[in-house]
């Protein structure tokens, strides 16, 4: 990295013909940002499609009234594990991918703060992941759904060994978490190009520092009531044994305090990825981005005082109540703003339809579909009536899925040139976005009115007769067979245009933030030099002389 | 657009802007994290202390002189890190005394913590007897193991004094340990005021 004249690497354009990265030891030793991030989001596929069979298999069981194509014992087993697996094992991983690979490329940094430090939380990770999943063979996977509530979680009501792998392997998997989430704020504020400063970071990074404070903050709380779940169930402790005056409630609070930071730490890096693609895609600056940026700060500081409205029918009393109802409605407010400044720049944009900017397209709508659905549980009566219901079910899912599955399979489509040095194919690409937006709400909308109709989440099966029951689960099943092959195309064009897509070369979308100057692939260091950084598209400036802030149109 | 020629070149990214030593930065930060799961503790003991009769019974049962004294031994030691770090940084061989104190007042507290459990747990008072079992031992336990890991830190931080050539213990490397070591002190001055002390103001 001296002067910048010499060139150390031989040109590469394909990330196959990288030298560094020949050989699987090169894989399983590396502590590059860059590998770390690609093994996060190829781990994070793959439990995908785990994660996927086994919500195929409820649906299966679903598919009919009084069917039996697994049993109830294995059906309470495949439900847990399908919410694990998703939510810490796809979802933590395929954030963490987009954020290890993207943050240093996108403020000029040649790796991570602590590149060591990154290849533990991902190490830390996979053996977490894998040791849950030792436990179907430990005589049966943990059965208590994905928040485990005492009583059930306690050892009086499931003998085997499955929830304590459960505890042990988020215990294990959050500690590689918190330190991911240490390592990723360190980068952010001690690494930036030089002029690059707080209010010149691309919003994706922005989104990722907000994402650190809330895994530093949130995940010690999980791992809190992991350790007392743990001991209570190993050394006989009493903290949720209800007959000796334990509290199945300390719990829900504990988990849930974790809980809701949780979901936008999910959802917060699809936020990024959106509002990176929206803006290059309208061919217009962000609208509003200092706004955006102002809403993400207060969403991560409200939802740190949410988490009782997913206690609203514990009999928790009013006071609570309505002061969790106020705060519920409130965090709604930023994030409306969110969705605003969206579609504001899109709105007298150059739109390109784009794969990446169709599937950013339906982000919004379903993530409108599933904020609002979800600001509904801050009204109490309809919490009460909808609680644990199908419209629950419905709801999460258009956020994880509508929203941030949709939002990253956006970045990957956006960023996959960059990895890669290879386009996507936009035909395969087309073709998976509609089955994938058939298939998702076939197979999720129709959920809303089974829980209005009284459906309980987690059931088993149901009775023949149950009004419309019958016909709405056959019609999600059907469906939900279209999301998986969607997702299994997805991962076929992931494979297709890593051997035959089109050579991209450094900024084929003719973006404007830094990882866009970095050869495609990146090599080695990012960067042979990094210019001062005077405006938030670095690259504009860099074209046009000046006016990256939009005090010039074009 | 691939026009690096043209970009001014800069200094490195990594000598840009930065405010503080990261490393300092992330250790901090983890501290924040650990906070907030000894917060939890904490809170998980104060729960189920007011709530139910048997905890404020058997908190009396707690030897707070013996505990305090190794207490006042913690606390002392954090005196002395910040003595050690002083004379790191004068370059005197003073620093290796001191740590070396710290170290030993460390471990008497350690020690303290292991003869405390062996009388409660001959009394009969473990950590499946009650909630007050459960809470405390949790709590107490999980600060002796920080204790246990600090003093692994400070005795790492030691070796390289004393084996190391000058300036290979970087003044960023103390700062962390000894942040993480006074980090432990202070969470043992929360829990000592919750467990051993409440007793005194109801």
């Amino acid at each position: 990295m001296t002067g910048g004249t010499i060139h150390t690497h031989k040109p590469v354009n394909w990330l196959a013909e990288v030298p560094e990265y020949q050989g699987i030891l090169s894989w399983l030793t590396s502590i590059d940002h860059k590998q770390l991030g690609i093994l996060y989001i190829l781990s994070a596929f793959g439990f995908l499609v785990v994660g996927a069979l086994m919500g195929l298999t409820i649906r299966l069981q679903l598919m009919f009234p009084m069917s039996h194509v697994v049993s109830q014992e294995v059906y309470n087993q495949i439900f847990t594990m399908h919410g694990t697996t998703m939510v810490f094992f796809v979802g933590m991983p395929l954030l963490f991918g987009f954020a290890v690979y993207l943050t240093p490329l996108m403020i000029g940094a040649r790796d991570m703060a602590f590149p060591r430090l990154n290849s533990f939380g991902y190490w830390v990770y996979l053996f977490g992941a894998i040791m849950l999943f030792f436990s179907f063979l430990s005589g049966g996977a943990p059965a208590a759904g994905w928040f485990a509530y005492p009583p059930l979680s306690e050892k009086g009501y499931l003998f085997n060994n499955g929830q304590n792998y459960w505890a042990l392997s988020l215990f294990v998997t959050g500690i590689g978490s918190v330190a991911t989430g240490v390592n990723l704020i360190v980068t952010i504020l001690t690494m930036r190009a030089p002029g690059m400063t707080l209010k010149r970071v691309p919003l994706f990074v922005w989104m990722i520092l907000m994402d650190g404070f809330l895994v530093v903050f949130s995940l010690p709380a999980l791992n809190a009531a992991l350790v007392m779940i743990l001991f209570d169930r190993t050394l006989n402790t009493k903290f949720f044994d209800a007959t000796v005056g334990g509290s199945p409630l300390l719990w829900q609070h504990f988990f849930w305090f974790f809980g809701h930071p949780e979901v936008y730490i999910l959802i917060l890096p699809g936020w990024g990825a959106i509002s990176e693609v929206i803006p290059v895609f309208s061919r217009k600056l962000l609208f509003g981005a200092g706004v955006m940026a102002a809403s993400t700060v207060a969403i991560t500081f409200l939802s740190f005082g949410v988490w009782v409205h997913h206690m609203f029918a514990a009999g928790l009393g009013f006071a609570p109540l309505y002061i969790f109802a106020v705060t519920s409605l409130l965090i709604a407010v930023p994030t409306g703003i969110k969705v605003w400044s969206w579609l504001a720049t899109m709105w007298g944009g150059k739109l390109r339809f784009t794969v990446a900017m169709l599937h950013a397209m339906a982000f919004l709508i379903q993530f409108t579909i599933g904020g609002l659905s979800g600001v509904a549980f801050a009204v109490i009566p309809l919490d009460w009536q909808l609680t644990d219901s199908y419209f629950v079910v419905a709801h999460f899912h258009y956020v994880l899925v509508g929203g941030m599955l949709f939002s990253l399979i956006s970045g990957v489509y956006y960023w996959y040139p960059k990895v890669t040095g290879r386009m996507m194919s936009e035909t395969l690409g087309k073709w998976q976005f509609w089955l994938m937006v058939f298939g998702f709400n076939g197979t999720f909308f129709v959920m809303h009115i089974l829980g209005v109709l009284g459906m309980p989440r987690r059931v088993w099966t149901y009775p023949l007769g149950m009004p419309g029951w019958a016909e709405l689960n056959f019609f999600s099943s059907c469906w939900s067979f279209v999301l998986v092959a969607s997702m299994l195309l997805f991962l076929y064009n992931l494979v297709w245009s890593f051997y035959h897509g089109k050579i991209a070369g450094p900024n084929p979308w003719n973006a404007w933030t830094l990882e866009w100057l970095a050869d495609s692939p990146p090599i080695g260091e990012n960067f042979e030099r990094v210019p001062v950084v005077r405006s938030r598209r670095p690259l504009w400036d860099l074209q046009f002389g000046s006016g990256g802030d939009g005090e010039h149109h074009a | 657009m691939h026009n690096q020629s043209v970009a001014p070149i800069a200094k490195h990214p990594l000598d840009s802007n930065m405010t503080m030593n990261r490393n300092v930065m992330g250790m901090l930060l983890f501290i924040g994290s650990e906070s907030m799961f000894f917060l939890l503790l904490i809170l998980a003991y104060v729960n189920f202390h007011s709530q139910y009769g048997t905890g404020e019974m058997a908190a009396w049962h707690l030897d707070v002189t013996k505990t305090g004294l190794f207490s006042i031994a913690l606390f002392a030691s954090s005196f002395t890190l910040w003595l050690s770090e002083k004379a790191h940084e004068k370059h005197s061989g003073m620093a290796i005394f001191w740590m070396i104190l710290t170290i030993v007042l460390g471990a008497i507290f350690i020690c303290g913590q292991a003869l405390e459990y062996s009388e409660l747990i001959s009394e009969k008072l473990t950590i499946s007897r009650d909630l007050f079992g459960s809470t405390f031992f949790t709590l107490t336990g999980f600060h002796g193991f920080h204790v246990i890991v600090g003093l692994i830190l400070l005795s790492v931080a030691l070796w390289i004094m004393v084996r190391g050539k000058q300036g290979e213990l970087t003044e960023a490397g103390l700062t962390c340990v000894s942040l993480y070591w006074h980090f432990v002190d202070v969470v043992w001055v929360a829990v000592f005021s919750v467990v051993y002390l409440w007793r005194f103001v109801s």
